[in-house]
């Protein structure tokens, strides 16, 4: 058989513009729901394109008319077998999507847990042992001096330091631990591999400074220190190793069936919702951080940081635990 | 040998129906993401200026503001505008590029985040060296990003006609007086061919007269052994005018022997 392009065109154009003119509003208009009569023509169409364009297939050639029929019935596929809902962005779902996420990849998170746990304790050891590697294990400044020289120096303070600094500071915290805890989960690319390095060496040097401040007999400084902040910044970093686990689990895809790229489809949305949650966790910390964590008793007395860090705690271990359960 | 890498990516509908994507290749992207990265720097000078302004109030917030502002419009730059322009950004949108969902779905807001949150990966070390690497070696042309967020980047199809006026003139196509022979002629040359024989004519005047009657020989002997038309039809018809009265009976989907 063969076609006479001229009568074929001729007859399905009409079709065809229909076709590109719907889609079109659809693409002007991605709020608008279609009427059941709207959806019902469109699949029409879209089968009516179809056939004309696997009759081009098997009988005909004519490069630019088979890009047209191509771009058309792509289209229109992509809005018809589309079976997720279209994503809006909608603040109270955003809100109660993200403790879901996080409920629904729980083993993730315990692990990321458990590996930042381990390294604490490797990090604790290291320096209970051999207090000499301290110089390699920390990687900031102020760490390597002796806590009670620092802590000394906090209290005596007569000026505040930050003063004028603070919003720069606080954005430089946000920025430096949001690019950390993607990071941290964008290398479940790696298998999970990078992801757990990550979380290891974040454990050690939290393991460490605790094992060094504990050690010299500054524990109340120290949680009154990191906790105002720590208690949101330290479960952001721990959700971006949870995406991390994730990723790496729909790579790696252990006893399903499944394909790599249905599984990570699959856990999209909750990746989704788990970044972008930590990503507003960390600005909270990064304001915490630069306006009370830096203050020091007599300034700010460690009680009251340490209750405000554990409200912070308890508020952030309720809303991921309890919102949006139905 | 290796089987080349494929420059399409298929997707047969349910219906049976296959349809195509053209793969962007990895330096057009590039080329797109220098203009990104352009844009990106544009927009940090605006920010820069604004930063100047509220410096007069409190250099602080000021220098907040950049700091912040210019992370934040490094990151959502692509998310927003891929999400807006349906996965395009201005780069993608100059060189004709876009992100498209890998089933040929629509694309979803996570999968864009996804793909854009990756690239912290991919520009590791430097200069995007691991997500280059990637989209070198991947099946699909995808960088690390692309593949977490099941995406693809296509080249958008412009549907051209050719200039038919000025590589088949409109006058008497003897093809055209047999209609079922040039129908079977339209249904038997590829679209390879076809685009080939445009790229010839269209470029005639710049090969070497030699080269040129080869090149039409060639490719009219090709048409010929296709589909044989009578005698009358093609007597006194060069190599190069039997070669553009085939594109004439391709691509003039309308014409008729009498039209001319």
């Amino acid at each position: 058989m063969i076609v006479d392009i001229p009568r074929f065109m001729a007859a399905e154009r009409p079709y065809w513009d229909e076709l590109g003119a719907l889609l079109d509003r659809m693409d002007t208009e991605p709020e608008r729901r279609l009427a059941l009569a709207e959806i019902a023509r469109l699949h029409y169409l879209y089968e009516r394109c179809s056939a004309g364009l696997a009759r081009l297939d098997t009988f005909s050639t004519d490069p630019a008319l088979r890009g047209v029929l191509e771009t058309l019935v792509s289209r229109a596929y992509s809005e018809i077998h589309e079976t997720r809902e279209p994503q809006k962005i909608r603040w109270k779902a955003l809100a109660l999507g993200f403790p879901r996420a996080f409920r629904r990849r729980l083993g993730a998170f315990q692990l990321s847990l458990g590996i930042t746990l381990l390294g604490c304790a490797f990090g604790w050891f290291a320096i209970r042992m051999d207090p000499h590697s301290k110089a390699v294990l920390m990687p900031f400044e102020h760490l390597l001096h002796s806590p009670a020289e620092r802590v000394h120096e906090e209290e005596s303070v007569k000026s505040d330091r930050l003063s004028g600094a603070k919003a720069s500071f606080s954005a430089e915290l946000m920025t430096h631990n949001i690019q950390v805890t993607v990071v941290t989960l964008a290398m479940g690319m790696t298998w999970g591999v990078g992801t757990l390095i990550l979380l290891f060496y974040n454990g050690v040097i939290l393991g460490a400074v605790a094992a060094d401040y504990i050690a010299a007999g500054f524990g109340t400084f120290l949680t009154g220190w990191l906790l105002p902040h720590g208690s949101i910044e330290i479960p952001a970093i721990l959700l971006g190793g949870q995406g991390g686990f994730i990723l790496a689990g729909a790579l790696i895809g252990w006893g399903g069936r499944t394909s790599r790229s249905d599984r990570l489809r699959a856990i999209a949305p909750d990746l989704f919702a788990i970044v972008a949650g930590a990503a507003v966790m960390l600005v909270w910390a990064g304001m915490v951080e630069a306006f009370i964590s830096q203050y020091h008793k007599p300034v700010v007395p460690y009680g009251l940081k340490i209750a405000f860090g554990a409200c912070e705690l308890a508020a952030l271990t309720a809303y991921l635990g309890w919102a949006g359960r139905e | 040998m290796k089987p080349a890498r494929p420059s399409r990516l298929s997707i047969e509908t349910p219906e049976g129906v296959v349809f195509s994507f053209e793969l962007a290749t990895p330096v057009t992207r590039a080329l797109a993401w220098a203009v990104d990265a352009a844009a990106i720097a544009f927009a940090g000078m605006l920010l820069a200026q604004v930063g100047k302004l509220v410096s007069k109030v409190s250099p602080d917030v000021a220098g907040a503001i950049s700091v912040a502002g210019y992370f934040a419009i490094s990151v959502v730059y692509a998310i927003v505008l891929e999400w807006r322009w349906r996965g395009q950004t201005i780069g993608k949108r100059l060189f004709g590029l876009r992100v498209i969902d890998m089933h040929g779905l629509r694309l979803q807001l996570p999968q864009i985040a996804i793909r854009s949150l990756l690239r912290f990966v991919d520009m590791l070390p430097f200069f995007y060296l691991v997500g280059g690497l990637t989209a070198v070696f991947s099946r699909n042309c995808q960088r690390l990003g692309d593949m977490a967020a099941n995406t693809i980047v296509t080249r958008e199809r412009k549907a051209e006609t050719p200039d038919l006026e000025r590589i088949a003139p409109a006058k008497y196509n003897s093809l055209l007086g047999q209609p079922h022979l040039a129908a079977r002629l339209r249904s038997l040359v590829t679209p390879g061919v076809a685009a080939l024989a445009v790229r010839a004519v269209t470029l005639r005047d710049g090969y070497d007269p030699r080269a040129r009657i080869a090149l039409f020989r060639e490719l009219a002997a090709h048409f010929r052994s296709l589909v044989e038309f009578p005698e009358e039809a093609v007597e006194n018809l060069t190599d190069e005018q039997y070669v553009r009265s085939v594109l004439r009976v391709i691509y003039g989907r309308g014409d008729s022997a009498h039209s001319h």
